[in-house]
């Protein structure tokens, strides 16, 4: 896995346990709730960059599989009294499957189209989600949905969540390093670099891609069956077309070439309508502007801002010396 | 009498079909016009329609000016607005990724929304239809004027885009740099100022396709978005780049929407005609118009 990314993931843990303390202060108190909804992002979004950045395949359609992972758990759960663990697992293999059968046809698509076929299938799982009201109470969403609970602990405070979404998210972000770092990661950049010359190395590219597009979905699902154990209510917009643009937007805005990148653009997304908040009515134009100015400036995304201060730094510093 | 009813009610759905289609189409054509010159998909096409719409509202209802002067006023700023954004945030970021056009679109299509909001507000407004509301009966289905209008205005734009193509200089130097751009570049084509041109004309589309869809079903300053979404799915399924594609694709959605809100389900109408588009991927990915080799000379 490299050591700078074992560095990385000491040091990310070491934040995210701590991070809770500010809960103590009062004017950030709900930033740990805000926190789980970017552990949540996060899982989606490292999914879908190692499939943008690493296999070069985009899609507007992720979405759909957090969302058949959140109405897979809260539908067994709340409506059958299932227990939620197999209720999760249940979500994983719904949303694997589908990612099989959309993926299979798909993923021979190119750019625009490719774009074009997710987008359409998260669109036709959103009108499901709303029209099959017996299943899913339509564009009303239903509640009641249980909180997750294991060996007698039920993960009740938003604490409990925050530290299980984490460690879920930590464990996913872990699985992906490994993977990009291993002979699969290097046939994806392969893949990425030019398909052609990658089959001709004996690259099954097409398998690849698929594999990606199901670990991809799975993960989704996984941080949709979590979202509706914490929020214990789900309706169809969380779920829409727009969520999808978002997702593809934290991936780019991270830095796509980065699993990293992927969790610094949830964060930076999800946390920015909280700190426009104060513009009332015009957070739109702020939000708009915010992004248009980090494309403009960052063209490798946020997470390559840290290494541009440091090489503005260093020249200074050497020459002083 | 039961079956006379029945036609009554296909004719009608064929009207809706092709009107609703109609904008698609010309929406898509919009796509298909960018596309051409830059390789990417705008997403902000749907805010052109919307900045239609209002612009011509806030023209006719508030500052009382007539209709065709309005109209043409309404195409120069939208197309003004066109030119801003290319000149602004596309232009600036030139030798860069595809991707990130498109996210940068994304963008100021969030940004042009959030104006309009601030400049209109959240309601929704209502614009006179060109010629009355007196309802024409045709092939016993009855018809809104405006419906003539917008059919017939599509028909024109196709025809005059055409003539613009083939005919002129401007536009053979567009088709030349949407065949290969480097080549037209080699025989001296300003491929920057194609890629101007090209974000103006489809901003103008765009405001024309707003114009004659608001006296039919009101406008609003999210509208954008939703009509963006199915001139993508016009362009991609006729084969994106190709004109004539984007209409036949166009109006065929519109008649799958139209006559499946009506004989199937209304709520499932918009999945009918996305499951549509899939399965023609799915069979010829290249859309129905569009040819594998010429893609594959593009990047993407």
């Amino acid at each position: 896995m490299g050591r700078r990314n074992l560095i990385g993931i000491l040091f990310f843990s070491i934040f995210i346990l701590l991070f809770p303390l500010v809960g103590r202060i009062s004017a950030v108190s709900h930033y740990v709730d805000i926190m789980i909804f970017v552990g949540l992002t996060a899982m989606i979004t490292m999914g879908l960059s190692l499939l943008m950045g690493y296999a070069g395949q985009i899609s507007l359609g992720h979405a759909a599989f957090y969302g058949l992972g959140a109405y897979t758990s809260g539908i067994l759960t709340a409506k059958y009294g299932i227990n939620p663990w197999p209720a999760l697992l249940a979500g994983i293999f719904l949303s694997a499957a589908v990612a099989v059968i959309v993926g299979s046809p798909s993923l021979k698509l190119r750019g625009h189209y490719l774009a074009m076929a997710t987008l359409a299938f998260g669109e036709i799982i959103y009108i499901i989600f709303n029209e099959t009201v017996s299943l899913t109470e339509g564009p009303d969403g239903f509640g009641n949905i249980p909180h997750l609970s294991i060996f007698g602990f039920k993960f009740e405070s938003i604490l409990a969540n925050y530290y299980l979404v984490w460690a879920v998210a930590i464990i996913m972000l872990i699985f992906l390093l490994n993977i990009i770092h291993s002979r699969v990661g290097r046939a994806l950049s392969s893949i990425h670099g030019s398909e052609i010359a990658a089959m001709t190395m004996g690259v099954n590219a097409s398998r690849y891609k698929i594999q990606v597009f199901v670990i991809s979905a799975a993960m989704a699902s996984v941080a949709g069956s979590l979202y509706a154990h914490y929020v214990q209510f789900i309706n169809p917009p969380v779920f829409d077309l727009f969520f999808s643009i978002k997702l593809l937007m934290m991936v780019i805005i991270g830095g796509m070439a980065s699993v990293w990148g992927a969790i610094i653009g949830a964060a930076l997304i999800t946390f920015l309508p909280e700190w426009l908040l104060f513009l009332e009515d015009f957070d739109i134009l702020a939000y708009g502007l915010v992004l248009l100015l980090i494309i403009i400036f960052l063209p490798k995304g946020l997470f390559s801002l840290p290494g541009i201060l440091y090489r503005s730094v260093t020249p200074r510093l050497k020459s002083r010396s | 009498m039961e079956n006379y009813g029945l036609i009554n009610q296909l004719a009608q759905y064929l009207i809706t079909g092709i009107t609703v289609g109609s904008i698609y189409a010309i929406v898509g054509i919009g796509f298909n016009i960018i596309y051409n010159a830059t390789e990417i998909i705008n997403f902000a096409q749907g805010e052109f329609v919307m900045l239609g719409g209002l612009v011509m509202v806030t023209l006719v209802h508030t500052v009382h000016l007539p209709m065709p002067l309005a109209f043409l006023i309404t195409i120069a700023i939208v197309t003004l607005v066109g030119l801003l954004m290319e000149r602004l945030a596309i232009f600036p970021l030139k030798e860069t990724s595809v991707m990130r056009l498109v996210i940068m679109t994304i963008a100021l299509s969030i940004l042009i929304k959030g104006l309009a909001m601030f400049v209109w507000g959240k309601n929704s407004f209502a614009l006179k239809p060109f010629s009355g509301d007196t309802p024409l009966s045709l092939l016993g289905a009855s018809i809104v004027p405006q419906t003539l209008w917008i059919i017939g205005i599509t028909v024109l734009l196709v025809v005059l885009l055409s003539l613009f193509f083939g005919r002129t200089i401007i536009g053979k130097a567009m088709s030349a740099c949407a065949d290969n751009l480097e080549a037209a570049s080699l025989v001296g084509i300003n491929a920057q100022r194609m890629v101007m041109l090209s974000f103006m004309l489809s901003a103008g589309l765009g405001a024309v396709a707003g114009m004659i869809i608001t006296p039919m079903a009101l406008m609003e300053y999210d509208r954008g978005a939703m009509l963006a979404l199915k001139g993508f799915g016009a362009c991609i399924l006729g084969g994106l780049g190709n004109f004539y594609g984007a209409v036949v694709a166009g109006i065929l959605l519109g008649l799958i929407e139209s006559y499946g809100a009506g004989l199937i389900s209304s709520g499932y109408k918009d999945a009918l005609a996305l499951g549509a588009l899939l399965l023609v991927l799915f069979i010829k990915p290249s859309g129905l118009l569009g040819s594998a080799e010429a893609s594959k000379l593009k990047k993407f």
